[in-house]
């Protein structure tokens, strides 16, 4: 067998993988660096550094990082800690377990544009919206949730569709729990909390890692949830970082000053992304 | 005292998982409203169910046309991608070397990169080339940002196949082709069967894409919905009909790809 054929295999996913990371790459470094509008075409000076300055002393800048984290971290801590209450009530067998699982897991297929809109129109209308008619049932003043608590509404929203994801991998992982080691720790006396704190917890722990580091690679852009509920506002009390660049690129045309932004973004997924990268290395053969 | 307990797991599971899905049943229920229905105080849990909603929804917004520019670029990008990952998923699965690994740990990292981060780049390229609004463009993106965990899925397959079997087939004499068609795709037909449905789920409801480089031509069901956003979106009925014909194909296909779901999308990190 000749070494060539391997290799000729393997190039159409390499060179089309490689431009794809590249190619990009090199335009925004080049883009951030020079002034550059879509409705000017054709002058470029070269700025040095003025887009970043820019993109990080515009005062949406501090609050978009801020929501993009307080994003990320409430949607990962409610995914995280529901997911695992949910994945240990429908570990054991019960009438129509298999029926739970499945519908359990249908939030995660809803496309986030249908998602969202679901979420504004139906659920969250403060006069027709099912939940202020709940909230009025319980005698409580419905709430205008997009307009008074824009972020909130937006990590509902993304968190129903990650608390599946995150359900269905502790589901898959808890079936790989050691059974005999747990009826040997309830003949040995332990109760309940101690099985879950000393057996089955460490035994979710790399689920548990693989879930938050996945979670912070898609989380980082949400995008689509914003777009179609919030746009950004009202101010720019729910625009992350994501919605940020896209404004800057798509509504204010100046590719400079987003191309900067973008490359914080890559920064900022970087830094997540080498940690899960260490993690599926390990897990390699 | 045993039976309490089950009864009280059941009871919960039950409860928590409708409440969960609630939002869902909603959706479905108030696609077969009258606009009316849809908005009625209190909310209306009984009614008679009407399919006005989905013909008003076929008439005026086009539905097919953006249906079909789904349907098309999931498809050929979810068939694009296999053809260029099989290849090289089956080499460094049988075909090892040093750098195979190092290889796959590089495909991965380009799926780290947050879309939002090629926005730009693919935007100014996609305009320049006259490819905005085009279906060329987003099956370009998709099969692009999916080939990664395609590879990924497709290695993790080919790697189960036992080597002992292409040995015989090669001292048999069988061409690589031979070896490719003959022995490896009966093994691997289900390993590419399932990293295809889960790059159609991804490819139909990746929005990122679908809203920034399409609209009325090639625009997808996602950007569809999307478009609902107001003022359209004060008719409830309409909005549920459109959402629910979207999204019913592919939760039905989620439902039977759950597990390669997992191993997809966890690159293999939790069995």
């Amino acid at each position: 067998m000749n070494r060539l054929l391997p290799r000729a295999l393997m190039a159409p996913a390499v060179v089309t993988l490689f431009l794809w990371m590249i190619v990009p790459l090199a335009m925004t470094i080049y883009f951030s660096l020079v002034r550059y509008n879509l409705m000017q075409p054709g002058e470029k000076t070269f700025l040095g550094l003025a887009n970043y300055e820019y993109f990080v002393t515009d005062p949406d800048f501090g609050p978009s990082v801020l929501n993009t984290l307080s994003l990320l971290g409430s949607v990962i801590a409610i995914t995280v800690v529901l997911g695992v209450a949910l994945a240990l009530l429908v570990n054991e067998p019960f009438p129509g377990r298999g029926i739970v699982r499945v519908l359990l897991i249908s939030p995660f297929f809803v496309m986030p544009t249908a998602n969202a809109l679901l979420w504004k129109h139906m659920m969250m209308n403060p006069i027709y919206g099912v939940l202020a008619q709940v909230w009025i049932f319980f005698g409580a003043g419905p709430v205008d949730w997009l307009t008074n608590h824009p972020l909130l509404s937006v990590i509902l929203m993304v968190a129903w569709q990650w608390l599946p994801f995150a359900c269905l991998i502790f589901i898959t992982s808890l079936q790989s729990l050691d059974r005999d080691q747990m009826e040997a720790a309830g003949m040995d006396g332990a109760n309940p909390l101690q099985k879950f704190w000393f057996l089955t917890l460490p035994h979710l722990g790399r689920p548990i890692a693989v879930v938050v580091m996945i979670e912070m690679i898609f989380l980082l852009s949400v995008f689509a949830e914003i777009f179609t509920t919030t746009g950004g506002g009202p101010g720019n009390e729910s625009t992350n970082l994501a919605f940020l660049i896209f404004k800057q690129a798509l509504m204010n045309f100046d590719v400079g000053v987003a191309s900067a932004g973008a490359l914080f973004a890559v920064l900022l997924a970087n830094i997540a992304a080498v940690f899960l990268i260490r993690l599926i290395g390990k897990n390699l053969d | 005292m045993k039976h309490l307990a089950l009864l009280v797991r059941t009871v919960a599971a039950w409860l928590v998982t409708l409440l969960l899905v609630f939002p869902l049943i909603w959706l479905v229920l108030t696609a077969f409203k009258t606009e009316l229905q849809a908005i009625a105080v209190p909310p209306q849990l009984f009614f008679t169910p009407t399919l006005e909603s989905f013909r008003e929804v076929n008439l005026r917004s086009d539905y097919l046309h953006h249906a079909a520019n789904s349907v098309i670029t999931s498809f050929v990008s979810t068939l694009l991608g296999l053809a260029i990952a099989a290849p090289a998923a089956y080499s460094m699965a049988f075909f090892r070397t040093r750098r195979t690994r190092d290889i796959l740990m590089w495909m991965l990292s380009t799926k780290m990169m947050p879309a939002v981060g090629a926005l730009v780049p693919v935007y100014v390229m996609a305009q320049t080339a006259g490819l905005l609004d085009s279906r060329t463009a987003l099956i370009v993106v998709f099969t692009l940002s999916n080939l990664p965990i395609m590879v990924w899925m497709l290695y993790s397959g080919f790697k189960d196949i036992p080597p002992d079997i292409l040995e015989a087939a090669r001292m048999d004499g069988a061409s690589i082709w031979g070896e490719f068609t003959q022995v490896i795709r009966p093994l691997a037909m289900g390993t590419l069967a399932s990293t295809g449905l889960l790059c159609l789920v991804l490819a139909w409801n990746e929005a990122f894409w679908s809203l920034n480089l399409s609209s009325a031509k090639a625009g997808t069901l996602a950007a569809l919905i999307a478009s609902y956003s107001s003022p359209e979106g004060l008719f409830w009925a309409k909005l549920s009909a459109a959402s629910l014909m979207a999204i019913a194909p592919i939760v039905v296909v989620g439902w039977f790809s759950q597990k390669q779901l997992v191993q997809g999308l966890t690159f293999g990190a939790v069995k």
